[in-house]
């Protein structure tokens, strides 16, 4: 069964539409990369599953039930968990309370606590008292998503978290995807670097102004497809 | 040596002005919300007392103990059912229905207990005094300072020490991420509310035994409040009881050289930080 999916998901933004009919789904454990250009509709996507963007119920489905209207919340509490665009760290809190506020919506125990988080990015560990905004970019995304494991979700949703990031530091935080998969969450993988995205996920989505061009597991799919999927330089060609 | 009197005076005028404004920096400091009908809530709450003491014969501290989980779940709804509805990027809709709210409180409250003066039945504590060496001062005066620190002191450990504090911080900073966390950005708002009604309660409790309160004084209230807040700096609590203080010492010293002048020299020695420190003495670093 599918973890959670999306059916015909329509999203707007006053009288912008921002997504026409996205299908989406993903199973238990799974790593679902999303790619997409900038404004493809990524965030919007997201936004949608995790309740800040309002739909109507059955247009979300987590567990066989529909989620699609309700709060952020509430869905939290169900075992999701977001790493936002931007990171989006409590400037008043430290790294510390960063992390514990993360655990607000844990349901039970689980792999992930403070230890377990600091052995994950030991470097947050001599800053754990420091504003969680006083530390570099790099840093303050092992935070955000170690706040978002804290709850130790079933479903992580990480979006664009190499954004704005040096390539070495890019390389530190993929490195941690592999042991977050193993403790058992499914993840969506948010991401404008293809190559990166592909070399950790399952299957991958692409999208273009608000619709889904390609579909398929990561090892299928053609560099040829993803290009047109991405660029949709198929429309653009004359015939 | 007058002088030093009058100084001493005035900082136990101002603990009862950082009871007031205590509240309101609450509410501000976390949902940056302007509560317009926060004096007339203080005046509200001491009838309230007086009628839990006419009612029960319990001294006022007592009542006040009864009143203060009544007025927690009044703020919590208040909060929830009106004020969460109209916050948002505009400031303009909170402040008018708080407005709104602040002259239905007066007129009910006319209608409720007339136009009459009270006041709450200290026994005989507002006439006790106690030498401190430089000067002799109000037992009741003296509580209302010590009140104000403690109250403060407490709810800067609830803020800064507690998992509660901390979601009403990260809600403060970001409500859609805090979400995100989850929690429910409007059930801390009125968790919030209800916390500044607490405060309220205490405040009511020493305004209704220091002085006579009618229905119609509450706004006065809210501009020392709102003064004692703007002087210490938005959002910081400790600002706020150095606020009230120096809106409290100011008005002693205009009184002493003239009696018309206390008021007036409230508002001066408020104008005068504004125009010096414009974000207050001791402002957050971030807002
Ligand atoms: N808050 C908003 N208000 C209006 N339009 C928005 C808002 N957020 C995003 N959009 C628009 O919706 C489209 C999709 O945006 P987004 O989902 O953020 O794309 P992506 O994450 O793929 O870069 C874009 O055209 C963007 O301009
Ligand atoms: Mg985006």
């Amino acid at each position: 069964m599918n973890l959670l999916e999306t059916r015909a998901l329509t999203a707007s933004y006053g009288q912008f539409r921002a997504l026409f009919g996205v299908d989406f789904r993903i199973e238990p454990g799974e790593v679902v990369a999303i790619i997409g250009s900038n404004g493809a509709g990524k965030t919007t996507l997201l936004r949608s599953i995790t309740g800040i963007l309002r739909q109507t119920p059955d247009m979300v489905i987590h567990r066989g039930e529909a989620i699609g209207a309700m709060a952020p919340d509430r869905i939290m509490q169900r075992g999701i968990s977001m790493v936002p665009e931007g990171r989006m760290l409590f400037p008043s809190l430290s790294v510390d309370e960063n992390l514990r506020i993360g655990a607000q919506a844990r349901r039970g125990a689980g792999r992930w606590v403070l230890e377990t988080v600091f052995d994950l990015f030991p470097i947050l560990l001599e800053r754990r008292n420091s504003p969680a905004t006083a530390l570099s970019g790099g840093q303050q995304q092992m935070v955000a998503i170690g706040r978002a494991l804290m709850s130790n979700p079933e479903l992580l949703l990480c979006d664009e978290i190499s954004l704005g990031l040096a390539p070495v530091v890019i390389r530190d935080i993929y490195a941690a995807l592999p042991l977050i998969r193993e403790s058992g969450a499914a993840m969506v993988v948010v991401e404008q670097d293809i190559a990166r995205a592909l070399s950790i996920a399952d299957r991958v989505y692409c999208l273009m102004e608000g619709r889904v061009t390609l579909e398929g597991r990561a090892t299928d799919v053609t560099r040829e497809a993803i290009h047109a999927a991405y660029f949709g330089t198929q429309e653009k060609v004359q015939p | 040596m007058i002088w030093v009197e009058t100084v001493i005076q005035g900082l136990l005028l101002g603990g009862l002005y950082a009871l007031f404004a205590a509240g309101l920096s609450l509410v501000f400091g976390i949902m940056r919300l302007v509560n317009l009908a926060h004096g007339d809530l203080i005046v509200a709450s001491a009838f309230l007392i007086l009628m839990v003491v006419e009612f029960s014969g319990l001294n006022p501290f007592m009542s006040a103990l009864i009143a203060a989980p009544v007025l927690f779940g009044f703020g919590y709804v208040l909060q929830r059912v009106v004020l969460n509805r109209v916050l948002g990027n505009d400031i303009l809709p909170p402040l008018l229905v708080t407005f709104g709210l602040s002259v239905a409180l007066q007129n009910g409250m006319l209608e409720l207990f007339s136009a009459d003066s009270r006041r709450l039945p200290a026994g005989g504590l507002e006439n006790q005094s106690l030498n401190i060496g430089l000067a002799t001062v109000g037992t009741l005066p003296l509580m209302t300072l010590a009140s104000a620190v403690i109250a403060i002191f407490l709810l800067n450990r609830l803020l800064y020490a507690t998992a509660l504090g901390r979601a009403f911080r990260a809600t403060s900073d970001d409500p859609v991420t805090a979400s995100l966390m989850g929690i429910d950005p409007k059930r801390i708002f009125a968790l919030a509310t209800g916390l500044a009604m607490v405060v309220v309660t205490l405040a009511a409790l020493y305004l209704g035994m220091r002085s006579n309160f009618d229905p119609s004084i509450g706004p006065a209230r809210l501009i020392y409040a709102f003064q004692a807040v703007i002087v210490g700096g938005l959002g910081s609590l400790w600002g706020t009881l150095a606020g009230g203080p120096i809106i409290g010492v100011a008005q002693t010293l205009g009184a002493q050289i003239n009696p018309e002048w206390q008021i007036l020299s409230g508002h001066l020695a408020f104008l005068i930080v504004l125009i010096l420190r414009p974000r207050g003495l001791f402002p957050r670093a971030r807002d």
